[in-house]
């Protein structure tokens, strides 16, 4: 089987670009690193027949705890903390990928700095990461660099915030968004 | 005004000009059916057929704000929305009534969040807050018969604490 030896393929074809490998319940998620995404991206479609991408999502790891009870990023404090994972990893894309000929399923993440978030874009290997990475972008802020058309798709563009980062508030903030006159 | 007796003799009634105008307002009410959401469903079902809203002289859905009177917002208002409800709103000809339909309408309902509307009297003037989610199209036949109501007394009625009980009955 292809999955079972998944690892060895890949870091055998891409080398460092891959970070880690985990498997859960026979579903396997691939750490990439950032900047060879499109490396790894073009790999496994034209020569693993990955050739749907049917999510890609970005993920805010504010607050969040990493396995050894860690927590992650706080956006206010920026002084070196031992205790919290480094800014470098607050944000998160994670890309499903597909296979219909394989009938096979791959999980790829990126962790994307805090401080400016910039991720490369894969529309030019699938086409259908445009309207992802544009949502990505408008609820996270993650630029996607390479991406033809990067405005928000959800939020009016005169927008500022970034609504799904954890440090924005559920309501919003109050006047950022103009209601007509009554 | 003359009106034929059985008698064969001929009497007449007399009326205010203002009620008259009223009246035929009330029974003709053209609604602009502004469906963002899963209400417009049910405000659907109170055109058709089985609450038919022709007994109350409403059935004529014009899907042109300049031709109707009666605003129904039924579905969740967006702050990205909130412009073009309003736009219609105001493309919508003197007199002019506005019904909220559901929650989400009235007050945001289940949509705590900072992309929805808490409320579209924020932006534009409500004259009926219809509750449920969605509401029945009996709800919904209710508000068109308070409309009709507050036409009718020339809009003061509606305020009016014995008024409202009489509605109730």
């Amino acid at each position: 089987m292809l999955m079972d030896n998944i690892e060895s393929i890949l870091r055998s074809a891409l080398g460092d670009a891959i970070v880690s490998v985990e498997e859960h319940n026979g579903q396997v998620a691939i750490e990439v690193m950032r900047d060879r995404i499109t490396d790894v991206c073009r790999f496994l479609k034209e020569k693993l027949e990955f050739n749907y991408l049917s999510d890609l999502c970005g993920g805010d790891m504010l607050n969040f705890e990493d396995p050894s009870g860690r927590k992650a990023y706080l956006a206010i404090e920026h002084e070196h903390r031992p205790d919290r994972i480094p800014s470098t990893q607050r944000f998160m894309v994670i890309y499903q990928l597909t296979s219909f000929k394989n009938k096979q399923r791959l999980t790829l993440r990126v962790k994307v700095e805090g401080d400016n978030p910039v991720c490369p874009s894969v529309t030019s290997i699938y086409p259908a990461a445009n309207w992802s990475e544009r949502e990505a972008f408008d609820m996270f802020g993650i630029n996607f660099e390479g991406h033809p058309d990067m405005r928000r798709i959800y939020m009016p563009e005169e927008f500022e915030y970034y609504p799904l980062r954890k440090d924005f508030p559920l309501m919003g903030i109050p006047g950022s968004i103009p209601l007509p006159r009554k | 005004m003359a009106v034929n007796r059985s008698d064969g003799n001929e009497g007449f009634i007399t009326t205010k000009v203002d009620a008259l105008f009223n009246w035929s307002l009330k029974n003709s009410l053209w609604p602009m059916p502004l469906g963002i959401s899963c209400c417009a469903i049910e405000m659907m079902a109170f055109a058709g057929p089985r609450f038919d809203v022709a007994r109350f002289g409403a059935e004529v859905f014009r899907f042109s704000p300049r031709q109707s009177d009666l605003l129904i917002v039924a579905g969740t208002v967006t702050y990205k929305m909130a412009k073009v409800v309003r736009k219609i709103y105001d493309q919508m000809p003197d007199p002019k009534w506005v019904i909220s339909m559901g929650v989400c309408v009235s007050s945001g309902g289940m949509y705590r969040s900072y992309s929805v509307v808490q409320g579209i009297d924020q932006f534009v003037p409500v004259d009926v807050y219809v509750a449920g989610c969605p509401p029945r199209p009996e709800s919904l036949l209710k508000a068109l018969m308070v409309i009709q109501e507050k036409i009718k007394s020339g809009g003061k009625a509606i305020a009016d604490p014995e008024h409202q009980k009489v509605l109730m009955e």
